[in-house]
């Protein structure tokens, strides 16, 4: 028995908080892009990771679902270390967590709606996605999240012909197709006018909400952040600089993020 | 002295500088060709008696020889071309998915990628035709080894121009399925397929055009079809007979460019 591996603890006590330990990656050797990052997010919420760009934080974010592989550390999380996971065992930890993409992402020449059911992907065997014969439940489903982000009337049309908030709006009802017991949302708004930028937020905050999704939400608007974060994580140059609720996030610590100053005017 | 061009400094400056290598190259090159047709011996003299024998040959094909028995022999080699040339087609296309899948560096892991690339290498060092003869050395005269050779050419078309096409597309979309937990045939699917599919068919459509053409190719030299026929018509001094054969591939192969050209339209 080795004594300084972690007992594994019991997926039902730990539910799905996720637990971030002395996370380190280095795309290029000795050049870390994050420093040992330790980070635990609750089970219910919206945690907000601000930060300026470059700093490691849609690494962080695609660490957890292993888009992108981690030199060291690990991530706990329905008690699985998921840093050490590979094959079968990656991919059904990787539909219990939805991701919402910068760029929306979505497979330009498929329709809404299949677009949407790929996130059953995980679940149904190869045959049916094949043949699009996926499982009754599964489309009426796909139509019901649809009509809840607006989109009801657009299902059969390609995915290319909408908008940047009606797609953003596809890759919302996506990540809850897999019914995911944590949401990952990597820059979704940045591509985004201000005014779609704030409904997305909403549309996120709600969705997530009513099913007591917990959210981990990689953002620039620091504005956004404030508003609809539970608790905001600063993060610069690979670490992790500031933890606490919106309300603490004063100017100064600001600064101390960003670095410089006279911009916060 | 009166050149207003010229700046002050008296030095004009040139915009184009010649380039001798370039020209020194260009005269090798006229050199070469000259001292090769001499090698040759492709002379003025040459060409005239060849031009004579040219028109001698072309003179006896007329009129092409549309008799029943040849039109019979005609339709008969026509037929088994066609089928050779679909066949290979349908065969390469449903080959080619896998095998150009596996030599795209984006999805399949490095060493199943360079075996991949290797084997469409091979597939592609050969022309239609020494395939073709190698394949009737090994399974003997006839349309099995027409069809296995178009089959091999195929792939080394196809095949690679899917890798290429693959590498190619837009890897967020693959991104956001493998996200899902999508397992890899489903990811392939879902999404890369979706992206790929539209050019993959007007390759194909082109392949059936270009077997089209090469089924008659490969039959001179043993692989069965109109060329066979062809071939046949030569040996006899049927020139006549010669004429016929030609005007049908030319009909044939003008209405696959017409149908593969339909096919593009229609799923792009």
């Amino acid at each position: 028995m080795d004594a300084s591996t972690p007992s594994k603890p019991a997926a039902a006590e730990l539910g799905r908080s996720l637990v971030i330990r002395n996370l380190r990656k280095e795309y290029r050797a000795g050049q870390p892009v994050l420093k040992d990052v330790s980070l635990t997010v609750e089970g219910r919420g919206m945690t907000a990771i601000i930060g300026p760009s470059g700093t490691g934080k849609s690494t962080l974010i695609r660490c957890i679902n292993r888009l992108v592989d981690p030199t060291a550390g690990e991530i706990l999380f329905r008690g699985q270390d998921l840093a050490r996971l590979n094959g079968r065992e990656l991919r059904i930890a990787r539909r219990r967590m939805g991701m919402v993409f910068q760029e929306y992402n979505l497979v330009e020449r498929l329709s809404v709606i299949e677009n949407v059911l790929c996130g059953r992907l995980g679940y149904v065997p190869v045959w049916r996605a094949w043949l699009r014969k996926f499982p009754a439940q599964d489309v009426d489903r796909a139509f019901h999240l649809l009509d809840a982000v607006g989109l009801g009337d657009f299902a059969t049309q390609r995915a290319d012909q909408l908008s940047g908030g009606q797609r953003q709006r596809v890759g919302i009802a996506r990540a809850l197709m897999q019914e995911p017991d944590l949401l990952l949302a990597d820059e979704p708004t940045s591509s985004l006018d201000p005014k779609t930028s704030v409904e997305i937020m909403e549309l996120i905050a709600r969705r997530a909400g009513e099913r007591d999704i917990p959210v981990i939400v990689n953002i620039h608007n620091v504005d956004l952040a404030r508003r609809f974060a539970d608790r905001i994580v600063g993060m610069s140059k690979g670490e992790i600089v500031f933890d606490g609720p919106p309300q603490a996030l004063e100017d100064a610590r600001l600064l101390q993020i960003y670095g410089g100053e006279g911009w916060l005017e | 002295m009166t050149d207003v061009s010229s700046p002050p400094g008296g030095v004009r400056r040139v915009a184009f500088p010649p380039s001798w290598p370039t020209r020194m190259a260009c005269i090798a090159l006229a050199l070469y060709v000259v001292y090769a047709c001499s090698i040759l011996d492709i002379g003025r003299e040459r060409l005239v008696a060849g031009f004579g024998h040219g028109a001698r040959f072309v003179s006896r094909m007329f009129p092409p020889n549309f008799a029943h028995d040849k039109l019979e022999l005609l339709y008969g080699g026509m037929i088994e071309s066609l089928q050779i040339a679909i066949i290979a087609t349908t065969v390469g296309v449903l080959l080619s998915l896998p095998l150009g899948l596996s030599a795209a560096r984006n999805l399949s892991p490095l060493p199943l990628a360079w075996a991949a690339r290797a084997t469409i290498v091979l597939f592609r060092t050969f022309h239609p035709v020494i395939i073709a003869i190698l394949f009737v050395k090994a399974v003997g005269f006839g349309a099995l080894a027409g069809v296995l050779a178009l089959i091999v050419a195929s792939l080394g078309f196809l095949s690679k121009l899917v890798a290429e096409a693959v590498e190619e597309m837009s890897m967020r979309q693959v991104e956001a399925v493998r996200a899902a937990g999508a397992p890899f045939l489903s990811l392939v699917i879902m999404g890369v397929l979706p992206q790929v599919m539209p050019r993959f068919i007007g390759f194909s459509a082109y392949l059936l055009d270009s077997n089209l053409r090469n089924s008659a190719l490969v039959g001179l030299v043993g692989g069965g079809g109109i060329g066979a026929t062809l071939f046949t018509a030569f040996q006899r001094f049927d020139y006549d007979f010669v004429l016929s054969i030609v005007l049908a591939i030319i009909a044939v192969v003008m209405a696959g460019e017409l149908v593969s050209g339909w096919m593009r339209r229609v799923f792009q």
